[in-house]
């Protein structure tokens, strides 16, 4: 009874909050905006160095909140290396492997390998971008590693930490250098945006492929007889 | 009432079902995934409300995939630090060990 109650109790706050959030979407939707975001992103496109609005917003912009995600990223992926139960994230006894996938990747590999790097051109003019050739990077290293493929980057060193602060630390080195050169913090030069862009995807790529990657490595896979470490399985 | 405004409402709803799963759930994987479930109905709203008007606003996109991205990563690090908890405490919730484990069990934990 007392579940069924507290259940209910729930259930119509929720509602009343979803009542109230679409009264408030009905609200906004019908005021006007006082600016034109679009039509002024349209106008401005042509100093951003790139031909895709999303890119331009993202590292052009509004290039401090990339910075900043990125500097997130960073600090997630140390996080969760740190709490990694075993002292190398690449141990073979940690390796799964399966001989089917491990065939299949011979096919998929490269695929997905060219795919994220077109992903990373084609942000320049149209979507694309660090994002999404850094998931799908990600994404191939996740299946060399349930195929059994061994990643010796992973072992803690110089790799491991290059590959992690890589993004952030090119991303930082750019924009202190433009601030030091007379312009703006993350303020570039109009004639190296596009280069500057392209450079900083990049390593972004890298950067976040290497913490997903670090990401999902820290959490083993195989344990059966984990459960018992703490005595009360 | 355009089909982007419809997203938006939709994305309250999301919210709205997110909320109630992450207060009544106890299983805290599923708690992660009832709160990833608030953060797309905000994302939702996000990208509906500000393309009703005048089409596809590229500024609130690139924040959502801002916020797409470090919501992969704090995903992430929360399931390492559940499945560190959970084989430190071998629970899958957070109830208080005062409560319902019993003194040996809760030692051991503490223990380790």
């Amino acid at each position: 009874m007392n579940r069924v109650l507290r259940t209910s109790l729930v259930a119509s706050a929720c509602l009343a909050f979803v009542a109230g959030l679409a009264f408030v979407i009905r609200e906004i939707s019908a005021t006007a905006t006082p600016v034109d975001l679009p039509a002024r992103l349209a106008e401005n496109l042509g100093r951003s160095g790139v031909e895709n609005p999303v890119t331009a917003v993202l590292l052009n912009f509004r290039s401090y909140d990339t910075l900043l995600e990125i500097g997130v990223l960073v600090i997630a992926g140390i996080a969760g290396i740190s709490v990694a139960r075993t002292s190398s994230l690449e141990d073979p006894e940690l390796r799964t492997s399966d001989e089917l996938l491990y065939a299949l990747q011979r096919w998929l590999i490269p695929l997905m390998l060219l795919l994220a790097g077109y992903l990373l051109w084609a942000g320049s003019d149209r979507p694309g971008g660090a994002f999404q050739a850094g998931a799908v990077l990600a994404a191939s290293g996740i299946l060399m590693r349930l195929g059994g493929i061994p990643m010796d980057f992973l072992r803690p060193g110089l790799m491991l930490r290059l590959g992690l602060s890589l993004g952030f630390a090119v991303f930082l080195l750019v924009a202190v250098a433009s601030a030091l050169h007379g312009g703006e913090f993350l303020a570039y030069p109009p004639e190296l945006a596009k280069t500057l862009i392209v450079v900083i995807e990049t390593v972004l790529t890298l950067s976040i492929a290497m913490v997903l990657l670090a990401l999902f490595v820290s959490a083993p896979v195989n344990d059966a007889e984990e459960p018992e470490e703490g005595g009360s399985g | 009432m355009t089909p982007s405004l419809l997203y938006a409402f939709a994305g309250a709803a999301l919210c709205g079902i997110g909320l109630f799963g992450f207060i009544l759930i106890s299983h805290l994987l599923r708690k992660l995934l009832a709160f990833n479930l608030m953060g797309s109905g905000a994302f939702l709203v996000l990208v509906g409300l500000a393309q009703h008007r005048s089409g596809p606003d590229p500024v609130p996109q690139a924040l959502v995939l801002t916020g797409i991205v470090v919501a992969i990563a704090a995903t992430a690090l929360a399931v390492v630090l559940i499945r560190r908890y959970y084989h430190l405490s071998g629970k899958t919730s957070l109830e208080g060990p005062a409560q319902d484990t019993p003194p040996d069990q809760a030692r051991g934990a503490r223990h380790e």
